[in-house]
């Protein structure tokens, strides 16, 4: 259409779930550059159209390099759809001052709500109990296996941001008890305080991980902290999947060293090991601890004003990086 | 030594003889007993028993296992019974107005149950509004690799949650439910002071003003039924309906009709109108969560169940008041 020749060019990479399903609304705003649609190569196409190119939008998953960056000369914002940063290299981004704005607060409330979700499932086995049910089994095997009481468990959360508090306020109506682990502690906060992981987990029954995935959470829940969690441990994970070492998690889970586990993320989505698929005590889910309807409308939003800020020279709405 | 209160038979030395006699009222199916959490304090009378026949005329106290129906029969083959101690917190296996009319006192588990079935409600909510079981099966079936993206689930906050019943499971729901940024509204026998959440006269009205329903109530004669076509319809296509109380309060017939028509969106499920068996055709729905009436199944509800129901009994044989009894209203 011609009347899109006038419109802010942006180049798209991914694409995000909520340009599949809002693409109408973002193109009546915004140019799309879509390397994904053309028959060249992507550099090919980066070079050829992408020269003077000063914004771009991805998806929580698009690995942005310093590589990629450095084919886009022009570029001073980047505007991802997710809540996580991990997959943007923040260092280049600082030294070239390319703004980064990610979801912000969005989508913290209905990913606290799996989270919760997933507590509840796995510690009262709902979803093994729909799979007993469904399998025609219940009038012959009757009974079914005791759950765990949810109230009263003491709750330990990695990362007291807005998803975290989140989380907190919730479970604390169901009568668990909070404390946490957090790069700093928070004064105003009532929970308990906890300076390492290991020693948060040594002192709670359920782990909800709700922290960043940076260089230093890498890998943060290996074997110690498994172990520390114990036989009667649960663990619920709505960040992404490398906090934890999946390999000894899948060991723990297998030998029963951890009680249960709730899983939104994987180290290598879409791939789940397969040990976890015979498991009774684990619920599954396929990364979408975001995906409400009601969601993917705040993050078009959000997106699309950023990117009107940035076009505008107004204040970004959700920056991490303000270059 | 005391002299025991009443007459001993032959061949029955039991140190225990001086303990008051509870009857132990259950259906053959009924093989898990509760026997061990009577015996530290009561002798047990059980139709195996020899004296059986003499004594099940003099006991006072009925122990009422799971859903054992207590009615005229019962009542006229125990005529010395004061008191039926039941273990769960549904008694609509009693009858309860024919207990009054004789004088017998009932209680229920009280509140032991309460914040488990609360908790439980709050899950089978969330499960049903964000597709958790129905994901986890999805994940499982290897699918994600394949299919890519799932259906979109529906936000929990901002719902207006419609609550079935407003006693201490339905305010258990609220409570938990609120932080999540719902809307609590409620519908009762009559209306409770001094709670902030608006009332509606009818659940039909409560339907029409609701997003999700959550059955937290008895199961009485006037309540038999009562999640029924009009107020599905009500309810509308976006509803849900959540069910915590007993399979009869909805027209389950009905309800699957609905569920495979899509006509409402879905519903969490831990109880059913002939359990254990469940209507077929929701097994093939996603967006059915179904569970095989656990509501109450934690290790502490059932140790909090086990200090209710020897805590009604030593009352009764006190003289005492009981600490869940159930009046007939």
């Amino acid at each position: 259409m011609a009347e899109s020749k006038h419109l802010p060019k942006v180049l798209l990479l991914g694409p995000p779930n909520v340009f599949q399903i809002h693409g109408k609304h973002f193109s009546q705003r915004f140019q799309f550059l879509k390397p994904f649609e053309s028959p060249i190569p992507t550099d090919q196409f980066l070079a050829e159209n992408c020269g003077s190119v000063q914004a771009m939008m991805c998806s929580g998953d698009t690995p942005v390099t310093s590589d990629l960056l450095r084919k886009l000369p022009a570029v001073r914002i980047i505007v991802t759809s997710s809540a996580g940063v991990n997959h943007i290299d923040l260092t280049e981004c600082r030294r070239r001052g390319i703004s980064v704005c990610n979801a912000g607060t969005v989508f913290s409330e209905d990913v606290a709500d799996t989270a919760v979700g997933l507590v509840i499932d796995v510690m009262r086995r709902i979803s093994a109990g729909d799979r007993f049910v469904r399998s025609g089994v219940w009038p012959v095997q009757g009974q079914y296996p005791l759950g765990s009481k949810v109230g009263g468990k003491r709750v330990g959360i990695i990362g007291l941001g807005s998803i975290g508090l989140e989380v907190a306020k919730r479970l604390e109506a169901f009568g668990c008890k909070i404390s946490y682990n957090s790069r700093t502690k928070k004064s105003s906060i009532p929970f308990a305080y906890y300076p390492s992981v290991l020693e948060l987990t040594i002192n709670c029954d359920i782990l909800v991980i709700c922290c960043a995935l940076t260089d230093q959470t890498r890998h943060m829940i290996n074997k110690e902290v498994l172990y520390a969690l114990g036989k009667e441990g649960v663990i619920v994970n709505i960040a992404r999947g490398a906090i934890i070492d999946e390999k000894e998690l899948v060991a723990c889970l297998v030998d029963g060293k951890i009680a249960g586990a709730g899983l939104d993320v994987f180290e290598n989505e879409p791939e789940v090991p397969n040990e976890l698929f015979d498991l009774d005590n684990v619920v599954l889910s396929a990364h979408r601890a975001v995906f409400t309807e009601q969601s993917l409308w705040d993050i078009y939003e959000l997106m699309s004003g950023n990117l009107e800020a940035f076009f505008a020279n107004k204040p970004l709405l959700s920056p991490v990086i303000d270059g | 030594m005391a002299s025991p209160p009443n007459p001993q038979p032959i061949g029955s030395p039991d140190p225990n003889d001086n303990l008051p006699l509870v009857l132990v009222h259950r259906l053959p199916q009924f093989t898990t007993t509760f026997n061990h959490w009577l015996q530290p304090h009561f002798r047990i009378l059980e139709p195996s028993d020899p004296s059986f026949s003499i004594r099940s005329k003099t006991v006072r106290a009925l122990f009422c296992m799971g859903p054992t129906p207590v009615n005229s029969e019962t009542l006229d083959q125990f005529p010395s019974v004061e008191c039926v101690v039941g273990t769960s917190a549904g008694i609509d296996h009693i009858d309860l107005a024919e207990c009054n009319r004789r004088r017998v006192m009932v209680t229920n588990a009280g509140d032991a149950f309460s914040e488990d079935v609360a908790d439980y409600a709050v899950g089978l909510l969330i499960d049903v509004l964000r597709r958790v079981s129905a994901a986890d099966r999805f994940v499982r079936g290897g699918l994600w690799a394949v299919n890519g993206e799932y259906p979109l689930g529906s936000k929990v906050g901002g719902k207006r949650i419609g609550i079935v019943g407003l006693g201490s499971i339905g305010s258990m729901v609220a409570k938990r439910l609120e932080p999540f940024g719902c809307i609590i509204a409620y519908n009762s026998r009559r209306k409770k002071l001094n709670v902030p959440f608006p009332y509606y006269s009818t659940v039909q009205d409560l339907a029409t003003n609701s997003d999700a329903l959550i059955l937290c109530c008895s199961l009485t004669s006037e309540t038999r039924h009562l999640i029924n076509k009009d107020v599905m319809m009500a309810l509308g296509k976006k509803g849900v309906v959540i069910n915590v109380g007993r399979g009869a309060l909805v027209d389950e017939k009905e309800l699957v009709e609905f569920l495979v028509q899509g006509e409402i969106a879905g519903a969490g499920l831990d109880v059913f109108e002939d359990e254990p068996n469940v209507p077929k055709e929701l097994f093939g729905l996603d967006n059915v969560v179904l569970s095989p009436h656990k509501a109450v199944t934690t290790p502490e509800s059932i140790e909090r169940l086990r200090k209710a129901i020897v805590g009604n009994l030593d009352a009764f044989f006190a003289n005492k008041p009981l600490l869940s009894q159930v009046k007939f209203e």
